[in-house]
């Protein structure tokens, strides 16, 4: 456990004054990525937002680092790529607009032409100087997706990345975060389909 | 302090790409501001009596009414959830939204209030005295509008629920604001109330930015 990057101990969520879940444990090596499991409502995004330091524990602790990750918020935040199921893109912007805006909001510079190519790498080229207004739910998913393409975080927290793409994008997707473990990185996600990443992937289902 | 001018101009971006939400505003302020004139009657003395009131009112409605947007199209689109996971400070970030606020809410109507005023035979004096406590009190009002919306973020009727909570606190603003024209009208000197603005803008800039950033991490948990 002492080695782990990102640690959880019993840690427990609420929601409603209702426990959600049994209090789970886990511990993430560099290179190591879990799949969170559960049925509706089982809690998986409760607790993806409370590793990332948006929703309160309701017991247990989590380390970044060996150190309390609300301790150092800064460093901690510096460190992790959140994508929820808002994606944060803003419908009046460009693509490559919001790519740019995403990277600079988690303290990166990106030029427009970097953006450009990490669009290009989700298929995206013809439409990233479209509003995102005009682009279909896969096409904006794709859109915050190219934010992992250029992303420098170490801690990948994914809720239902997978959700809304075609196969082509399934796969694409599959490869960056088999990319991103291969790098020494962490990732946690969620998600209702089975997914390999090769057999640095542990998997824990959430029971109440 | 880049993210700072990145946020401002991405909201100042965003505005212009749907230009009738900041028009409506300054439209609204146009409209109370001539509305009155009609209502009461062309009697010089009235007018120069009542317009420095009826003007400021009218900036404090205009601005309320720009609060509702402030956040919640952020919050929607969880705009707002990758600024509290951002590295950079969150008062920053912060500041960064209200400073926009003012720019689209605030400046447009420092910068239309003397027109409006040739309609109530203020002169030249009271005009400039009028444009100066604008431009110390709307900062003021964005401060501490910006506190209230966000902590109605995701309030169901959030939009009524803001006027009711920020409102009194507007009361002040509005008595030095307003008292200023008064009192240069009536001989006394507008320094006083000057004074008094700036005393409330400071710490309205100073603490603001840090309320609302405490205020975010409770409506996002």
């Amino acid at each position: 456990m002492n080695s782990a990057l990102l640690s959880a101990k019993e840690v427990g969520c609420e929601r409603g004054g209702r426990s959600l879940f049994q209090p789970i444990s886990f511990g993430l090596q560099p290179g190591q990525a879990l799949h969170l499991q559960g049925d509706n409502g089982a809690g998986k995004t409760t607790l993806l937002r409370a590793l990332a330091g948006l929703t309160p524990l309701a017991m247990g602790e989590v380390h970044w680092r060996g150190q309390a990750c609300l301790e150092n918020r800064s460093a901690f935040h510096a460190d992790l790529l959140f994508l929820g199921h808002a994606l944060g893109l803003k419908d009046e912007l460009t693509a490559i607009e919001n790519v740019v805006l995403g990277a600079a909001m988690a303290a990166q510079q990106l030029s427009p032409a970097q953006a450009l190519t990490a669009l290009s790498a989700q298929g995206l080229r013809s439409r990233a100087h479209l509003p995102l207004r005009v682009l279909s739910q896969g096409q904006k998913r794709r859109v915050a997706l190219a934010r992992l393409q250029s992303a420098s975080a170490r801690l990948w927290l994914l809720d239902e990345p997978f959700v809304a793409l075609d196969n082509d994008a399934v796969l694409a997707l599959q490869a960056l975060l088999q990319a991103h473990v291969a790098q020494g990185g962490v990732l946690v996600f969620t998600s209702h389909q089975p997914v390999s990443l090769g057999k640095q992937m542990q998997s824990l289902r959430l029971q109440a | 302090m880049n993210i700072f001018a990145t946020l401002v101009m991405r909201d100042l971006r965003l505005a212009f790409r749907r230009k009738s939400e900041v028009l409506s505003g300054v439209f609204f302020f146009v409209v109370v501001a001539a509305l009155f004139p009609l209502a009461i009657g062309p009697e010089p003395a009235m007018l120069r009596q009542i317009g420095p009131g009826v003007l400021w009112v009218g900036a404090l409605l205009a601005s309320m009414l720009a609060l509702p947007r402030l956040l919640e199209a952020d919050y929607r689109d969880g705009a707002l959830e990758n600024m509290l996971l951002s590295p950079h400070p969150l008062w920053l970030l912060a500041a960064g939204k209200i400073a926009a606020h003012w720019l689209l809410s605030g400046l447009p109507l420092v910068i239309l209030a003397p027109v409006l005023g040739l309609q109530f035979n203020l002169s030249s004096d009271a005009l400039s005295v009028l444009c100066l406590t604008l431009l110390l009190g709307t900062p003021v009002l964005s401060c501490v509008g910006a506190i209230g919306a966000a902590l109605t973020l995701g309030v169901r009727g959030g939009g009524v629920l803001i006027s009711l909570l920020v409102l009194p606190l507007y009361v002040p603003v509005l008595v030095f604001g307003a008292g200023a024209v008064h009192a240069l009208q009536s001989g006394l000197g507008a320094q006083a109330h000057v004074s008094i603005l700036l005393a409330l803008l400071l710490p309205a800039l100073f603490f603001s930015p840090w309320a609302c950033s405490a205020a975010l991490r409770i409506a996002l948990e």
